[in-house]
C-alpha cells in the first residue's frame, strides 16, 4: 500500500523555514488532519506531498505510489473562475489520467461525470458556466472531480473555509466515504470540532512539528498552547540552521 | 454607384487589393483565437509588448536586406522571443514582477528599432515598418501569412485542452504532471509568430489590432471559448475586409483603417453586445422566479 514518509524535510522560502526538519509518515488509508496556527507551514507541506515544490533539504518519499495517483485540492483563490467553461467541462477534468491531452471522453465517462455530480448535490448544473456558482457550489464541484481523480492520495487544502454548515456536512460525508475506500486523506483545517469528529489521525504543526498520532493526544491542551506560541515572523538576522539532516 | 461597386468592384479590379483581403483573412484566423487566449490569460497586454520587441530585429533584417520579407520576418521572430526569454528570466530571477520587466524591455527594443532604421533608411521605411503595407503585400509575404495561420490552428487544436486548463486552474494542471510549462512556451512561440504575421501586413504598432480587439470584442457574444474563438475571427475578417474597403474609397492608410473598424466593433459590441453590454445593464429585463 501507498505510504507517505517524510524524512528531515525542511521547506523554505528565501531560506527561511516554513517547515522545519519534518520527520513521520502517512500511513495508507489513513485520515489525517493538519492543524496549526497561520503561517505554520500546512499549505506548504501539502505543496511538497503533491511535487510542487522542492524541498530545501531532507525529502518525501512515496512508496508504492505515482505522483499523478495523489489529487491535491489547492485553497479557492488559485483558481480562475472568469474562464468560461461549464461546470461538467470543469468536473470531467477529473478524468485526465484517463483521457490525457488529446483523448476523448467516452460515454461511460460522461455518465460518471454526472454520477459525480449528483453525488456532491450538483446535479443539473452540468451546462452552468462554473463563473456563476457560489463558493460553496464550486467547491462542490471540485469534489466532484475529485471523485472522478480516482486518486489513492487525496490532499485537501483548507476545503470548508467560507462554506455553509450544510456543504461542509455534505462535504465531510464524502471524505469519511473516501476513508472508508481506504484511500489516504490528508486535510488543512482550521476547525478543531471537526477535526475531533472526523479525522482520527492530527498532525500539529508550527513550522516545527508539536504532535503527530491519534487526534485526543495530538490535541492536548499542551500541545495546543505550545503551537500558539510559534512565533509568525521571520527573523533577517536568523543563523544558518546547522542541525543534521535527517 | 450601387452596391456591387462599393463592396465587389475593388477586389474584382485590383490584384493588390485581393492579395491584401486574403493576407488579411488569413491572419484573423490566425491571430483572433490567440488574441483570445491571451485575454483568457489576463496578458492582454503582452501582445501589444511582444509586438513592439519585432522591431529592432527587423530593423537588423532592414539593415542588412533592406525592405524584404525573409530577413525582417526571421530578425523580428528572434527579437520577440529574446525579449519574452529575458523579460521571463528577469521576471524570475528578480524581485521585478513580470509586466515590469516586459515594459522596460519592449521599450528598450522599440528606441533600438527606430533609431537604426532611421540611420539606415529613410522616413518612408520607417513608415513601412511601423504602420505596414497591407496593399504591396507580395506573393512571398501572402505564402507566410497564410503559412503561419494554418500552424497556427493545426497547434492551438493539439494545445486546446491543456491551455484552456492552464488558464483556468494551473496548479491542477500542474498536480496531475500536465506540461504547463511546455505549453506556456508553445503559446509564446504562436503569440510571436502571429505578430511576425501580422507586422507584414501592418506594421508593429497595429500588428497587435487584429489579435486583441476582434478577441476582447468576442467576450460580449459567446459564452464559451469556442464561440469566443470563432467570434474573434468572424469579427477580425468583417474589420478586415471593411478597413480595406474604407482605405480604398477614401484613400485611407490600411493598416489604421482596418484596425479603426475592428476598434468599431470592439466599442459596439461592450455597448450592444448580447452578453453583459451596456445595452443589458440598462435593459436587463424583468427578473425571472427561479
Amino acid at each position: 500500500m501507498a505510504t507517505i514518509r517524510l524524512d528531515g524535510l525542511t521547506l523554505a522560502y528565501e531560506r527561511h523555514p516554513a517547515v522545519h526538519h519534518l520527520t513521520g509518515a502517512f500511513e495508507p488509508g489513513s485520515l489525517t488532519a493538519i492543524v496549526g496556527p497561520n503561517g505554520a507551514g500546512k499549505s506548504t507541506l501539502l505543496k511538497a506531498i503533491a511535487g510542487l515544490i522542492r524541498p530545501a533539504e531532507g525529502r518525501v518519499t512515496l512508496s508504492r505510489l505515482d505522483r499523478r495517483e495523489i489529487a491535491y485540492l489547492p485553497q479557492q483563490a488559485e483558481v480562475d473562475r472568469s474562464v468560461p467553461l461549464s461546470v461538467l467541462e470543469v468536473v470531467a477534468l477529473g478524468h485526465w489520467r484517463r483521457m490525457g491531452l488529446f483523448g476523448g471522453l467516452g460515454r461511460g465517462q460522461l455518465a460518471a461525470a454526472s454520477e459525480a455530480l449528483d453525488a456532491v448535490g450538483l446535479g443539473g448544473f452540468e451546462t452552468r458556466p462554473v463563473g456563476t456558482l457560489s463558493a460553496g457550489q464550486f467547491q462542490r464541484g471540485l469534489f466532484a472531480r475529485m471523485m472522478l481523480q480516482d486518486a489513492k492520495v487525496i490532499l485537501l487544502d483548507e476545503p470548508f473555509t467560507a462554506i455553509d454548515t450544510r456543504t461542509t456536512a455534505d462535504l465531510l460525508d464524502l471524505v469519511r466515504r473516501w476513508h472508508d475506500e481506504k484511500r489516504t486523506v490528508v486535510t488543512v483545517l482550521h476547525d478543531y470540532e471537526q477535526v475531533r469528529q472526523v479525522f482520527p489521525e492530527t498532525l500539529l504543526l508550527a513550522r516545527e512539528l508539536v504532535a503527530w498520532g491519534p487526534t485526543d493526544q495530538a490535541l492536548s491542551p499542551a500541545n495546543l498552547m505550545k503551537a500558539r506560541a510559534m512565533a509568525e515572523s521571520w527573523q533577517d538576522d536568523a543563523p544558518i540552521c546547522h542541525r543534521p539532516a535527517a | 454607384m450601387g452596391l456591387s461597386a462599393l463592396l465587389l468592384d475593388p477586389f474584382l479590379d485590383y490584384a493588390f487589393m485581393r492579395r491584401a483581403l486574403v493576407a488579411c483573412l488569413a491572419l484573423s484566423l490566425g491571430s483572433a483565437p490567440v488574441g483570445v487566449f491571451l485575454i483568457l490569460r489576463r496578458m492582454s497586454l503582452l501582445g501589444d509588448a511582444l509586438s513592439h520587441a519585432i522591431l529592432p530585429g527587423a530593423a537588423v533584417g532592414f539593415v542588412f536586406g533592406g525592405l524584404s520579407l525573409w530577413p525582417m520576418s526571421i530578425g523580428g521572430f528572434g527579437a520577440a522571443v529574446a525579449v519574452a526569454l529575458l523579460s521571463g528570466w528577469v521576471a524570475r530571477a528578480t524581485q521585478l514582477k513580470e509586466d515590469a520587466s516586459f515594459a522596460g524591455f519592449y521599450l528598450i527594443a522599440l528606441a533600438v528599432g527606430v533609431l537604426l532604421i532611421s540611420l539606415y533608411g529613410g522616413p518612408v521605411d520607417l513608415m513601412h515598418v511601423l504602420f505596414g503595407s497591407v496593399l504591396a503585400v507580395d506573393n512571398d509575404s501572402l505564402l507566410l501569412v497564410a503559412a503561419i495561420a494554418s500552424v497556427t490552428l493545426a497547434a492551438l487544436a493539439l494545445i486546446w485542452r491543456p491551455l484552456l486548463v492552464e488558464c483556468f486552474d494551473p496548479g491542477f494542471l500542474k498536480a496531475v504532471g500536465g506540461p504547463g510549462g511546455t505549453i506556456h512556451m508553445l503559446f509564446m512561440a504562436l503569440v510571436v509568430v502571429n505578430l511576425v504575421a501580422g507586422f507584414q501586413a501592418l506594421g508593429t504598432l497595429m500588428a497587435v489590432g487584429l489579435m486583441m480587439l476582434p478577441a476582447a470584442a468576442a467576450r460580449f457574444w459567446a459564452a464559451s471559448v469556442e464561440g469566443m474563438a470563432l467570434a474573434a475571427v468572424l469579427i477580425a475578417a468583417i474589420s478586415s475586409t471593411s478597413g480595406l474597403l474604407m482605405s480604398f474609397h477614401f484613400e485611407l492608410a490600411s493598416g489604421p483603417a482596418i484596425v479603426l473598424m475592428a476598434g468599431v466593433a470592439y466599442v459596439a459590441s461592450i455597448l450592444i453586445g448580447p452578453r453583459e453590454s451596456v445595452l443589458r445593464r440598462l435593459f436587463p429585463g424583468r427578473h425571472l422566479e427561479a
